[in-house]
């Protein structure tokens, strides 16, 4: 529960308010390893802790990555920080995307805004193993062009004869010449092995039912569509109560959850 | 010599279409192929076709005297483009340009109401094709108004 001190080593910008950046222990010794999914409490000392999904290779144990967009105090006050100031970290937390078990299939991994930072490591440890998996297929939408994260990442990714990226945005003027409409709409233009196929979502929480749907009229089972749900999480080891989801807590039994396990409160307004 | 029949018969649009059927759309079908950048169909003008899209991408755009055209929604191969032949007053209601070069099969809508009227069923049979396409593009539509990936 005690915060070990990281010090801010780069600081990337992906959009007006979304910034990555990556931590150093300051220690040297305060590393620890993560799994695809997880999420650390960054804590900006005097001002708060957030969660914050690790959105690094977990392959690569020098630093440490967080994408975080700018939305309330904490965060902001994350994103003003420069190269060499000094936070605190307390993780990882939670469950993982099921990249074992996603071994022999082929992958849907279907991210709106933000929710591309959580499903980058997956895609990280898929390309560093891509023999063991079939197809492997992203789907990305964003608001605008200008709010596309790792745009450069995404246009390697896109140059890989292996992978299958596609890229929407819900509006665009001029220059762009990729895909619009909401990410949703291209579940349907896919060609693809429903019986062999694992899903795995992060975004808000309407794009993930409105895709769901889609997945599930294209064949996918609940059994094999995972969900990245949000909440308020404080303590982050499952004692405070903040982040519960009916008889769940999303710190502990989540992030990422089985939709079938779920279902039976995805999309229930009272919690 | 392949008759676009098969073509037809491939596309999503028309799966499970009653073979009859094919054979009277056929009749008002052709083979068209656009470059990228050019225009497909423009805003007010007269809605006497739509569009199979084959392979390529097509934009569907707005023109906003601020903020030039925007592109509302882009469809690609499987799609289908333009219902405004099938409601009065038969005019497109945007433009569509090829973002692309893209194949597509052209639909003569005239010919196709003509057909409709004669014979309900085949009427019926395309509307609620139809009807399935335009309520999913609301859902989009409705989905994209909520700008779900904004600040709130």
């Amino acid at each position: 529960m005690i915060p070990s001190q990281f010090r801010i080593c780069r600081k990337i910008r992906e959009s007006s308010d979304t910034y990555t950046l990556e931590l150093e222990p300051i220690n040297g010794d305060a590393w620890f390893p993560f799994s695809s999914g997880q999420f650390n409490m960054l804590y900006v000392f005097g001002v708060g802790e957030v969660p914050i999904s690790i959105s690094g290779d977990p392959a690569k144990h020098q630093t440490l990555v967080h994408t975080a967009r700018s939305v309330g105090n904490v965060t902001s006050a994350l994103l003003r920080m420069r190269k060499d100031d000094v936070i605190g970290v307390r993780g990882p937390f939670g469950s993982h995307w099921p990249v074992e078990e996603a071994i022999g299939n082929d992958v849907i991994l279907v991210a709106g805004g933000i929710g591309l930072a959580p499903l980058r490591p997956v895609l990280y440890s898929f390309i560093t193993h891509r023999d063991k998996y079939g197809r492997i297929i992203l789907l990305y939408g964003a608001r605008t062009p200008e709010d596309l994260l790792y745009k450069k990442e995404l246009e390697r990714w896109r140059g890989r004869f292996d992978l299958e990226i596609k890229v929407t945005v819900d509006s665009a003027t001029g220059e762009w010449h990729g895909n619009v409409g909401v990410v949703t709409t291209l579940i349907p233009r896919l060609q693809f092995d429903p019986l062999r196929t694992i899903a795995m979502l992060c975004g808000p929480e309407v794009m993930m039912r409105f895709t769901i749907k889609e997945l599930q009229n294209c064949g996918v089972k609940n059994e094999n569509i995972f969900v990245s749900m949000e909440r308020n999480m404080k303590c982050g080891v499952c004692l405070c109560g903040h982040c519960q989801f009916g008889p769940k807590f999303v710190c502990k039994d989540g992030p990422v959850f089985c939709y079938d396990h779920i279902k039976e409160l995805f999309g229930v307004r009272e919690i | 010599m392949r008759t676009l029949e098969p073509y037809l018969a491939e596309h999503p649009f028309f799966k499970g279409l009653d073979p009859a059927y094919l054979k009277i759309l056929v009749g008002c079908a052709s083979n068209v192929r656009f470059d990228a950048g050019q225009f497909i169909l423009r805003e007010g003008e007269a809605a006497n076709n739509f569009y199979i899209i084959r392979h390529g991408k097509v934009a569907v755009e707005i023109f906003s005297p601020n903020r030039g055209a925007v592109t509302i929604q882009t469809i690609g191969e499987g799609d289908v483009l333009g219902w405004s032949w099938l409601i009065p007053p038969y005019h497109w209601r945007f433009d569509a340009k090829a973002v692309e070069p893209t194949r597509a099969l052209a639909l003569d809508g005239k010919c196709l109401r003509t057909k409709c009227e004669k014979d309900h069923d085949l009427g019926y049979e395309l509307l609620k094709r139809f009807a399935h396409i335009i309520t999913r593009r609301l859902e989009a539509t409705r989905l994209q108004l909520l700008d779900v990936y904004g600040a709130h």
